[in-house]
């Protein structure tokens, strides 16, 4: 597969069909990859990888990145291409200024889960077909691959590529997924448990604004949480109130316009679950406004930009939330 | 009454062209209604941002309650529609964080209705007295 899209962006590249190449790029550990500017055959053969490991979202790096006059080419996943097509939506993207090419994903790893295993001093880890080897400097482990594949990756909403100029592998299909089940497990418990939960997360926060920084979604060059007077400014979070003012207010900007590609939660350092915040406004707006999945064609209308006569009213929250 | 009886504060956010007249018929109909809701006059319900919601209780609210005009009477034609669904999907969150959900409120309150304006603000006020204090979403700094 890497080798297949090193060949097409270097055949591009010589065309002059494009100038640059965004993708994946390794750092000093095999599970550290960043996202990258690629100009030269040069750099690509040296530096470019496709793995287990690439799970950012390329879309908001090419949103930062992004060049008017010359030609793109960029490589996106299932859930980075359904975030470029809220982007080129929303008309933050030129998409004439982009070839992008899309790449199967067979589930990312999340190096957290083998931390969080007791695993340290990690010198290499390679994946082959179903295993994860770990070579570390105390010995090697091995996993399965299912065991350490990452959160949204196990809940996968679809392997479909909603834009592309050509697809390397197969077009995927929207997968059946249970990724609402945590939500709803949420829903069920009661109000003081449910409280304690959030609080249990949330005070863990150190506002490190990287949720914002890695969303997709999150695109507005002046952002209010930047605001000096706002009153929810950049600052050590000293109380409680402002933790979960900034967690919702952060989820609300997005609703409606999240395509629930986990961004938030993998860069969280302190593994909080942002994405369930999210998940509850997608699966809220499925309940009372009908299904939508951001992203899923260009020049969609948001369910919060738009209205019908027929809405349910805000007191159905009071009365128990079934619409 | 003694000094430790607690009353609660209110906000109510009440649109330019309707409620806020609504309130105003209230006043001028001799209708009773407590004395702790603060009204904040906005040119539409749909001007209320979620963080207006969040910035009262950051500031003390134990009760924030949004009126506006009926469904189809918006002043600005579709603006409530806006307001009804960014306060549902609100609401719903704040519930689901674990904040009493009888503390926020969505009521339509038209011109006419002076009367409806002093049965809601009554009634929302004895919920929120008997909820008592906000505890689960204040910020201790804005505490004198």
């Amino acid at each position: 597969m890497q080798e297949m899209m090193k060949k097409r962006a270097k055949e591009l590249l010589a065309s002059g069909e494009v100038t640059r190449v965004i993708g994946w790029k390794k750092n000093e550990f095999d599970y550290d990859i960043t996202p990258a500017v690629f100009t030269s055959a040069e750099e690509i053969d040296r530096d470019f990888i496709y793995d287990d490991f690439c799970g950012v979202n390329l879309s908001k790096f090419t949103f930062q990145h992004q060049k008017n006059d010359t030609k793109t080419l960029v490589f996106l996943k299932p859930c980075d291409s359904y975030s470029m097509t809220q982007l080129i939506t929303e008309h933050r993207v030129d998409r004439n200024a982009l070839y992008i090419i899309g790449v199967p994903s067979y589930g990312k790893i999340d190096v957290e889960k083998i931390k969080a295993d007791g695993v340290t001093g990690i010198l290499s880890i390679t994946s082959e077909g179903g295993d994860v080897h770990v070579h570390t400097l105390y010995g090697d482990k091995t996993y399965a691959k299912y065991e350490v594949t990452s959160e949204r990756c196990l809940n996968c909403k679809s392997k479909m590529h909603p834009t592309y100029d050509e697809l390397i592998g197969f077009e995927g299909e929207v997968m059946e997924t249970e990724r609402f089940d945590e939500v709803a497990k949420l829903e069920a418990m009661t109000p003081e448990e449910r409280f304690e939960f959030w609080r249990g997360e949330l005070s863990r926060c150190i506002r490190c604004n990287a949720c914002r920084n890695a969303c997709p979604a999150c695109t507005c060059e002046t952002c209010i949480f930047d605001n000096n007077d706002s009153g929810v400014a950049q600052k050590a979070a000293a109380d409680s109130f402002e933790e979960n003012m900034f967690h919702i207010i952060r989820a609300f900007h997005v609703a409606g316009r999240c395509t629930d590609c986990g961004e938030c939660s993998r860069v969280c350092p302190q593994h909080i679950p942002l994405h369930l915040l999210n998940r509850k406004f997608i699966s809220d707006i499925n309940k009372f406004y009908g299904d939508y999945q951001a992203g899923a064609e260009i020049g969609q209308r948001a369910p919060l930009v738009n209205f019908t006569k027929e809405d349910v009213e805000p007191d159905i929250v009071a009365k128990g939330g079934k619409a | 009454m003694s000094m430790n009886e607690f009353k609660p504060k209110i906000v109510a956010f009440c649109c330019n062209w309707c409620s806020y007249a609504g309130a105003d018929l209230a006043g001028t109909n001799r209708l009773n209604y407590p004395a702790d809701v603060k009204i904040i006059r906005v040119p539409c319900s749909c001007r209320v941002n979620p963080l207006f919601i969040l910035r009262a209780f950051q500031r003390g609210a134990d009760g924030v309650i949004l009126c506006g005009c009926h469904p189809g009477d918006c002043h600005y034609t579709t603006g409530n529609y806006y307001a009804r669904r960014r306060m549902t999907l609100l609401f719903s969150m704040l519930d689901y964080l674990g904040i009493e959900k009888e503390r926020t409120r969505v009521e339509w309150v038209s011109a006419a209705e002076g009367a409806k304006f002093a049965t809601v603000m009554n009634d929302f006020v004895k919920t929120v007295t008997e909820l008592g204090e906000n505890k689960r979403l204040e910020d201790l700094r804005c505490k004198k």
